[in-house]
């Protein structure tokens, strides 16, 4: 797969929507390629967070650590971006996240996540609209489950 | 050492001295006969006065008299040619061997300083004046008797000569050379204090520009660099005036001496002319006494030359031997002596105190039993630990006190006893500059141990040595192998190795010196066992990888029918490792010899279209980021500063095509495909057909290939083991493949598998040895470099170990790994630990407390550790 085809797939991910395609080939042309076998894990719970992962063919697991083992909790596919939120904000990992088929990846590392934000404002604007968006969409829900409760 | 040259010159070689005098004059009468002679060719032979009636019993005429005459004065030229080349010739090897004498001697004294002298003496003051300040001296003592003798001897032959033609006219030429030898030396004096002024400013300087390059880090961390400019600016300055004053001066006495030589010959031609004109004197003689005259000029002023230079070398050879007259300096038989003494019983220090001359005491009245059979830790507050363990070493002496093993003054003992029965190890050990190996054995090396191999035709040996004598230098072989194998326990070279594979593991370096082997290079035509070892696991290596696809994913071997894409263009090209700088990545875009193998098989324009495409996303990649970028360093092909070039050509071979480029930036174009490595930068530009016409370069690259270009690649071949590459390379035949997760890792594990699993772990460890620790070690980690002293240490076998924080750079892990390993070790022999943490002293049989330099407190442990003790408190603060 070449850079023209990561460009492609990152374009449909919603934080990358509205992003220049020259910006995008750049983070490309930055980030490593990275395959995982089945059963590979990308990350574990609680370590510390360095890059970000765009997954581009293939299927992922993310599992929460429970009382009795990992707990399932999320099935992830193509054009999905896991493990932002250890990056944006230093936070350990919240969740493992294993390949459930085999996997191709595009690994953003944190400072190149964060050197593309400060060179390129408007992709920082694209992602504050992101999780603003989400932000909105779990105070929804939250509204939904304390209304539900009551 | 002799206080003055002259003592020093007549100590070490006055039978030269006399042999060069007696040379000297045996060179006279024929000196004087060459004089003589031209007086009778002009005299006799020409003018055919007093013709004599025969020669030597022969009857001859005037023509061929004056034939004889002549012969005879070609012969005397001859002669005294050949006497001033024998001469010239041994001078200068006196000098030299007396040069080597005072360097050798020099060398010896700063080996026998006491060590915090070295506190006061820079290396930056010692260096030059062993090396530099001491050379002139070597010329000079050649010259010392014999010039005076020599020139002294010429002139009074050349004064007889004149007196003998005419008292009257001699008197006249030597009248002014009493008021000469009167004022020169007190002109000379004032040059003389300049002079002794020049060497210290330059020794300043020296030691200024020591400082500076051992300060380096704190110049540019602070930004004193103009300070530090100032400061020599100003020392240079002194320098400068010094200098100038010295020549202002040198060059009046020259003028003077010049002035009053010229005075003389206005006598002759006076004096002379007036004789000659009454007939009181031949006109052949005033000629002789003229020419003569013209001579005696030149050795009165090669003796005031003399004069000048003596005084120069007077005050140098004063100056260096002052810095060198150490009073306390260490007895040339500690150094010497060959003795041995097992170091048993107790170490027992008596109202010891150690401090520098008038400074304050960083010891003071320690008494203390220290068993040589057990373990002692020194802990404590404020100065004076790393100095008792020296103590203890014997690297320092105390100032005060005594300190006695048993019966014997522990102080007096010779370092044969105190350097290999006991070893010191501080938390800043010091390496040398060679191989990790050579500073391993270090300890090893105290004496010639048995005759080396040597290439030198032994003709030429025992000249070397009886030279060294002649010199009254050391004589010992630095080629014998002065390993001593049995102080380490072992018997020869092999058990040795094994040794030092054990305690290096024992020390925790033996990853580190596995991982230097691995990334080393071996000549398997030397070591023929490791390079077919080697082959033995790339093979295994392969088998490995082609039987399981899980392993077989993470590399992409090499393999001559394919192209592999996690090299870049130009390894794919080469198929090899470039030795030398000839086929570089770098230099293939302007190499003749790949141009032309690019155009044989007729990729040259594919290549600058890929150049060009390249440039094109580069320049649409980086064009929008700042100057300076880490991105352009990591990820660019093309610098920053080259944008814009770049720029601009695409803009005209946008509008002109790629025809119209100049051959420069043809060259440009070019040098970018070969740096790209498809599976890394996935720009989709090898194609299949791509990768199919650059391995037929490649197969074309190798079988044109001129002979003399044969040595600047080193090819991969699936069968033979690569010289150029290291030891992991050439197991691995391969690339580690981009986009495997913890690939480095995973491969790493499976190599340290398969080494171990084919017993070439300790092959590749003795590779590793050969590592070089660069300049003090500077190659190695400060954690590598304690290590290193720490094996270096152990493997003498030291009777006692005496440790003063030797392990403050580790890791805590592997500081526990290391204290237990050295306890263990250490079972039933004498160790002296200074420790950086109270709590640690606990597994040991006897503790020493000092505070403030004193001993607070001594004894076990358990017994020591209760509340109201320094050991409590120190615990407690911990």
């Amino acid at each position: 797969m070449s850079i023209a085809e990561e460009v492609e797939c990152l374009r449909r991910i919603p934080l990358f929507a509205n992003i220049d395609t020259s910006k995008l080939k750049l983070l490309a042309f930055t980030s490593e390629r990275m395959s995982f076998r089945a059963g590979d894990v990308l990350f574990h719970q609680d370590d510390t967070g360095t890059c970000a992962y765009i997954l581009m063919s293939g299927e992922a697991e993310v599992m929460v650590n429970g009382p009795g083992g990992p707990v399932p909790v999320a099935t992830l596919a193509s054009n999905e971006i896991v493990g932002e939120i250890a990056i944006l904000c230093d936070v350990p990992r919240t969740a493992t996240v294993r390949a459930a088929t085999d996997l191709e990846t595009l690994c953003v590392p944190k400072d190149h996540f964060f050197q593309l934000i400060t060179e390129f404002p408007q992709m920082g604007l694209e992602i504050m609209r992101v999780l603003a968006h989400r932000l909105e969409q779990t105070t929804l829900r939250l509204r939904e489950v304390l209304s539900g409760q009551r | 050492m002799e206080s003055s040259i002259f003592q020093f010159i007549l100590r070490h070689s006055t039978r030269h001295q006399v042999v060069l005098t007696i040379m000297t004059l045996a060179s006279f009468p024929f000196l004087y006969a060459s004089l003589d002679l031209p007086k009778r060719i002009v005299n006799e032979a020409i003018a055919g006065k007093k013709l004599p009636e025969t020669f030597l019993g022969f009857h001859l005429d005037q023509v061929s008299y004056l034939w004889v005459l002549c012969g005879l004065f070609l012969i005397l030229v001859v002669l005294n040619g050949w006497f001033k080349y024998i001469i010239n010739t041994y001078k200068g090897r006196l000098g030299e061997r007396m040069l080597r004498r005072l360097r050798y001697e020099l060398y010896v004294r700063v080996l026998r300083f006491p060590l915090p002298r070295f506190r006061k003496m820079s290396p930056g003051e010692i260096i030059p004046m062993i090396t530099a300040e001491v050379e002139p001296l070597g010329g000079f003592i050649g010259d010392a008797i014999a010039i005076p003798v020599f020139q002294g001897g010429t002139l009074l032959v050349y004064i007889a000569f004149i007196f003998i033609q005419d008292p009257v006219l001699g008197a006249a030429a030597v009248s002014l050379y009493p008021f000469q030898g009167w004022l020169i030396p007190r002109l000379q004096r004032k040059v003389n204090q300049l002079g002794k002024q020049r060497v210290r400013a330059m020794r300043q300087i020296a030691d200024r520009i020591g400082e500076t390059v051992s300060g380096i880090q704190e110049v540019h961390t602070h930004d004193t660099a103009a300070w530090h400019l100032a400061d020599l600016s100003h020392r240079l300055g002194d320098v400068y005036d010094i200098r100038f004053e010295i020549y202002q001066r040198k060059f009046f006495v020259k003028f003077l001496n010049n002035f009053i030589n010229q005075l003389t010959p206005f006598f002759f031609y006076a004096i002379g002319g007036y004789l000659v004109i009454h007939g009181r004197l031949s006109f052949g003689a005033l000629v002789a006494v003229l020419a003569a005259y013209k001579d005696l000029a030149a050795p009165w002023k090669e003796l005031l030359d003399w004069y000048q230079q003596k005084e120069d070398n007077r005050i140098k050879y004063e100056q260096v031997v002052e810095q060198f007259h150490v009073p306390d300096l260490l007895e040339d038989r500690l150094l010497s002596a060959e003795e041995d003494l097992p170091l048993r019983g107790t170490l027992t220090f008596q109202n010891v105190g150690f401090g520098e001359d008038g400074g304050s005491r960083v010891l003071e009245a320690v008494s203390c039993d220290i068993p040589l059979d057990g373990h002692t830790a020194v802990i404590g507050i404020g100065s004076g630990r790393d100095e008792l363990a020296q103590l203890a070493a014997r690297v320092l002496l105390p100032s005060s006190g005594q300190i006695r093993l048993g019966e014997t003054d522990y102080t007096s003992l010779p370092e044969s006893v105190t350097g290999r029965r006991a070893t010191y190890v501080g938390a800043t050990p010091y390496l040398f500059s060679a191989s990790l190996y050579d500073n391993l054995v270090y300890g090893l090396r105290h004496r010639p141990m048995r005759a080396g191999e040597h290439e030198e035709p032994p003709e030429r040996r025992r000249r070397r040595l009886s030279e060294s004598m002649l010199s009254g230098n050391a004589t010992y072989d630095t080629r014998a192998d002065w390993i001593d194998y049995a102080a380490a326990g072992c018997d020869g070279p092999a058990d040795l190795k094994a040794r030092i594979l054990k305690v290096l593991t024992l020390v925790n370096l033996d990853d580190d010196v596995y991982a230097m082997g691995l990334s080393r290079t071996v000549d398997p035509e030397q070591r023929p066992e490791v390079a077919s070892a080697v082959m033995e696991a790339r093979e295994a290596m392969r088998a490995m990888l082609e039987e399981n696809p899980d392993l077989g994913r993470l590399v992409e071997r090499f393999d001559p029918a394919r192209f592999t894409m996690n090299s870049s263009v130009a390894e794919n090209l080469l198929f090899g490792t470039p030795v030398g700088p000839i086929f570089q990545p770098d230099a293939l875009a302007s190499n003749p010899y790949v141009l032309h193998v690019l155009d044989k098989v007729g990729l040259t324009d594919r290549f600058l279209e890929i150049g060009h495409k390249v440039a094109e996303t580069m320049v649409e990649l980086f064009a929008g980021l700042p100057p300076g970028h880490e991105f352009f360093e990591r990820f660019s092909f093309i610098g920053f500063a080259e944008l814009p070039e770049y720029q601009a050509l695409l803009a005209r071979t946008a509008k002109d095509g790629l025809g119209a480029l100049r051959p420069a930036e043809r060259t440009r174009l070019m040098s970018l495909p070969f740096r790209l490595i498809p599976a890394r930068h996935r720009l989709g530009l090898i194609t299949p057909e791509g990768e199919k016409r650059l391995l037929e370069a490649r197969r074309v690259f190798a079988e044109d290939l001129p002979a003399d270009l044969r040595g600047a690649v080193a090819f991969f071949e699936p069968d033979t083991y690569n010289a150029a590459a290291s030891i992991q390379d050439n197991i691995l035949f391969g690339k580690l493949v981009y986009g495997q997760a913890q690939v480095h890792s995973k491969v790493g594990r499976i190599l340290a598998d398969l080494v171990n699993r084919l017993h070439l772990r300790d092959i590749v460890m003795e590779v590793g040895l050969d590592h070089p620790v660069g300049v003090a070690g500077s190659r190695l980690s400060a954690a590598q470099r304690q290590k290193a002293a720490l094996a270096r240490a152990m493997l003498k076998r030291p009777d006692v170990l005496i440790l003063s924080e030797a392990t403050s750079g580790l890791d805590t892990a592997s500081q526990n790994k290391v204290h237990s390993a050295i306890m263990e070790d250490r079972k039933g022999c004498g160790l002296i630990w200074v420790l950086h943490r109270a709590a640690l002293a606990r597994a040991f049989d006897r503790v020493i407390v000092l505070k403030d330099g004193r001993i607070a407190e001594q004894g076990r442990f358990e017994d020591l550790s209760k509340p109201g003790t320094v050991l409590h408190e120190m615990m407690a603060a911990e």
